[in-house]
């Protein structure tokens, strides 16, 4: 969008940054809302997965006769059933979704069948015998790039790599500008320092479920739980060697995503059973293997090296950031290489990554995928430095705080961004002058996440009534259908309760990016205003029409067709429902329509303050108190917004304190269970306080941000810091579970 | 193929009967041979408490006990909280507040809820925090649950 679309000079509105009720509240408040799950089909088979118990093992020999001569079995698929000759992502995917000839990863889909009901599935799962031969294997990311590690895919890299580097390292990333040596060399404390994260897994609590029918014409149906209904399309039509515009995907609603459900996983293996059973099949996934095999974040071993004078100027910076993203090469390294240093505004700065393939599942999104470790890492060098040096922690991130115009680390000019004013709702916010007890520590973080724009289409359709529909193709994952409605009916001045906005299927709409990137409210938000704006300028030209006059004399105002002024004649208001009510006789149909790929998604900064209490006696850490600042460009719906914050920054209490992969020197996942991997739950915290900052987005009609990552940045961080500050050691490792804080403490004690 | 259970039960109030396998959970049941699919299976393990229902006013995982287990007992589900058209003070503030982002886990936080305040109507905040423990929700970070529930407490009180 160009940016004098902007309305810079609009301060109120009638329906933006209100909270109604969202239109799928009842819905999901009664039982009624249909999650993946929660579908059936007339003839329907219910279809299992036989995962590898492996880590690494050639497949030597699949027997299915036992299990295709069992009760009510009606297919088995291996990967011999999916299309040959794919390349690039396309068979990175495919290769996850059902081996090959070697299992990469202990979960590894190797076969599925589908039978009449579930337990005849299950009971005939047992009954398919698989040969293996285990081969090493390496799950740990320092260790996969070492001299001597098992070789994941040998010739996996892209060309990027440094010569003489382990074949396990797949891709590069090197960016920065100005000359940190020089810098290190003015500062007063330089620090170096090595952090680690285990992977985590983005928990929501629907596993992946679909429902899929195919016929052997290749088209088919398929109802999913997905972020990108568009995108599982295009990847199931590739693998299964149809054309894309055969099959017809509709979205379910959806039991949480955080990026894990971007990626496919189980889709394409309904499909292929349907297609060879000529029935409908439903495949849900076990939590274990929902854990076991899909998208766990990238474990991350990263080293820093800042320079600071004793006013807390930083002179330099650099980070490495090693990242694995399982048997694939995807891992966002860049990502974690590039959103470093962005908070602030360096002269210095060299960032570099490596992308190393390892015995784990194929990563997916988290939220901010690759920031959080990151800020983790540095977050950690500048507290340990403010410490060292005598400052106010906030006080030094204003002091160095990327504003409007600065270079980014990682390249371009800032435009109009809002951290500074984060900093500042922080530094004055009551949380941070509260005093502390003996025993507890307050750390404080800083997040950036660049945002997404993104292939986007919208239609908005009004009705006879004088009311609207839109459909849009973002999948709702956090509300979006209500700020689409608010933002619809601040354009055509009719009540937020005469819009409904519904999640188009493939077949009814244009192509949608996933929901990723904190895209939907600003990207196809951006499109329901210009959608609207479309149907706006029709009914215009039809009051136009009406009165005789020029449609550039008409203007639209609070739902109703003006002329523009004394000289374009007088002429009462026209409504909304007077339009609509005679448009078949006026010229047909209203609808708006908007698609583009919108390029001003607008960063995003965060600020968060936490305090916690470390008991030395078991290693526990309690959050005491939690305090989120966020720039959120416009706030549509400010109780949404909030809900973000909360949800992104008990998430990263998650990952600050408890939740990791922990894989046994056999290669297996040991807490492939809510039980194990533990989550917070409601006794482990307190309420999370909310700050919205609103500078607005210059990319955007109303101002609007992306929200829904960035509250994810800080939280490792600011956990770590406050941790660290209350049991006097620094927290190199995360999550700080209760033993490694004992053993930190225990070598603390033992100097 | 293993013997099938015939079995008798009360769901929301009405009279059901079913046949299940001896190895058929009774949220399997719900959710596969009544149709009842607001109670949602998250783990299969009783760590999620997203299939969360009563039986004879006790809070149970619907995926830890077995069909056949239901013979003779008072089942209730998510689908009956609301009577008729009329929601649950906890549903309505659950919308309001916006306590639900995804809602997959809303079912069995609010039959988790109502069993919590018909047995403890002035529940504390710790009380609350505790009570839904078992509840896992990963969107929300569980502040505006908590209020919905306290709040609703609080309304209910008043209005009895």
């Amino acid at each position: 969008m160009a940016r004098d679309e902007f309305e810079a000079e609009r301060t109120t509105y009638n329906f933006v940054g209100t909270r109604p009720d969202r239109p799928d509240g009842i819905d999901k408040v009664t039982g009624r809302a249909r999650f993946g799950a929660d579908m059936t089909a007339p003839g329907m088979l219910h279809a299992v997965i036989l995962r590898s118990p492996h880590a690494h093992a050639k497949i030597v020999k699949i027997d299915t006769s036992k299990a295709e001569a069992a009760p009510g079995v009606k297919a088995i698929v291996t990967r011999a059933d999916f299309a040959d000759g794919l390349d690039g992502e396309n068979w990175n995917i495919l290769e996850n979704v059902m081996a090959g000839d070697t299992a990469l990863y202990d979960g590894h889909a190797v076969c599925a069948l589908a039978a009449t009901s579930m337990l005849e599935a299950r009971d005939a799962a047992k009954l398919v015998e698989i040969e293996y031969e285990r081969i090493p294997h390496v799950t740990d990311v320092d260790k996969a790039m070492a001299p001597g590690a098992p070789v994941i895919r040998e010739g996996a890299d892209d060309g990027s790599v440094p010569a003489g580097m382990h074949p396990n390292v797949v891709r590069y990333h090197e960016s920065g500008h100005g000359d940190v040596e020089a810098g290190f060399a003015k500062a007063d404390l330089v620090l170096e320092e090595t952090f680690k994260t285990e992977a985590t897994h983005q928990g929501y609590i629907e596993p992946h479920a679909c429902l899929g029918h195919m016929g052997t014409d290749g088209k088919g149906e398929l109802w999913c739980c997905t972020q990108g209904h568009w995108n599982v399309q295009k990847v199931c039509a590739a693998l299964l060697g149809t054309e894309t515009s055969a099959l017809r995907v509709t979205a379910s609603e959806i039991g949480g995503g955080f990026g894990g459900k971007t990626a496919v996983f189980i889709e394409p293996v309904a499909l292929a059973l349907s297609r060879k059973a000529n029935r409908p099949v439903k495949l849900v996934m076990p939590r274990a293997d929902v854990f076991r095999a899909t998208g766990p974040t990238s474990p991350a071993s990263m080293d820093i090296k800042i320079g600071m004078t004793k006013d807390g100027t930083i002179t330099a910076a650099k980070g490495v950031f090693r990242l694995s993203g399982g048997a694939f090469p995807e891992a966002p390294m860049e990502f974690s290489a590039m959103c470093a240093f962005a908070c602030y505004d360096l002269e210095n700065v060299l960032q570099m990554g490596y992308d190393v393939m390892s015995n784990r599942p194929k990563q997916a999104a988290y939220r901010a995928p690759g920031a959080p470790m990151a800020a983790f890492a540095v977050e950690s060098v500048l507290d340990e430095m403010c410490n060292q040096l005598g400052l106010d922690p906030l006080e030094v991130r204003l002091k160095n705080a990327a504003k409007t115009g600065s270079k980014a680390s990682y390249g371009p000019r800032f435009d109009q961004i809002g951290l500074v004013e984060t900093l500042e709702a922080a530094i004055n916010h009551p949380h941070y002058k509260a005093p502390l007890a003996e025993g507890q520590g307050r750390g404080v973080a800083c997040g950036f996440w660049f945002n997404h724009g993104g292939e986007t289409s919208v239609s908005l359709m009004l009705s006879e009534d004088g009311t609207a529909q839109i459909a849009v193709g973002t999948p709702d994952i956090g509300g979006s259908r209500a700020s689409m409605a608010l933002m619809a009916a601040e354009v055509l001045g009719i009540p937020y309760e005469n819009i409904r906005c519904v999640i188009a299927d493939t077949s009814s709409l244009g192509y949608n990016e996933i929901s990723h990137g904190s895209r939907v409210t600003y990207a196809s938000g951006l499109a329901t205003i210009k959608a609207a704006k479309d149907a706006v300028n029709r009914m215009c030209q039809r009051a136009a029409a009406k009165w005789g006059i020029d449609p550039d004399a008409v203007y639209w105002e609070d739902g109703y067709a003006k002329p523009s002024g004394p000289n374009a004649g007088e002429f009462d208001p026209m409504h909304i429902t007077e339009i609509t009510a005679n448009m078949g006789a006026t010229g047909g149909p209203i609808n708006g329509h908007f698609e583009a790929t919108p390029e001003g998604a607008g960063v995003s900064f965060g600020t968060h303050i936490v305090d916690a209490e470390v008991d030395p006696e078991t290693g526990h850490t309690k959050i005491l108190r939690y305090t989120v600042v966020q720039d959120a460009g416009k706030a549509v719906h400010p109780t949404y917004v909030e809900g973000q914050y909360q949800g992104g920054a008990v998430q990263g209490i998650g990952w600050a304190l408890n939740e990791e992969y922990i894989y046994g020197e056999d290669g297996s996942l040991q807490n492939a269970l809510f039980l194990d991997y533990r989550v917070p739950v409601a006794s482990d915290l307190p309420m999370i306080d909310t700050v919205i900052v609103e500078v607005p987005n210059p990319g955007h009609p109303f101002g609007v941000r992306g929200v829904g990552e960035t509250g994810i940045v800080p939280p490792l961080a600011a956990i770590a810091n406050a941790v660290s500050n209350a049991a006097g050691v620094r927290m190199r490792q995360l999550p700080a579970s209760p033993p490694r804080i004992l053993a930190a403490l225990k070598d603390r004690d033992a100097g | 193929m293993s013997k099938k259970f015939h079995v008798s039960t009360t769901v929301n109030g009405d009279p059901v009967e079913f046949l299940c396998d001896s190895r058929e959970t009774v949220l399997d049941v719900l959710r596969d041979r009544l149709s009842l699919t607001g109670a949602k299976e998250g783990c299969g393990t009783g760590d999620c408490g997203a299939c969360s229902i009563t039986v004879d006013d006790r809070l149970v995982c619907a995926c830890l006990m077995l069909g056949a287990e239901a013979e003779g007992k008072s089942i209730e589900t998510v689908e009956g909280i609301a009577a008729g058209e009329d929601l649950h003070p906890l549903q309505k503030r659950f919308i309001e507040y916006a306590a639900l982002q995804c809602g997959i886990c809303t079912p069995g936080i609010l039959v988790a809820a109502k069993n919590l305040l018909e047995k403890h109507p002035d529940p504390t905040e710790e009380q609350v925090r505790y009570w839904l423990a078992g509840n896992l929700c990963r969107c929300t970070g569980y502040d505006k649950i908590i209020r919905a529930v306290m709040d609703t407490a609080a309304e209910m009180r008043e209005a009895s």
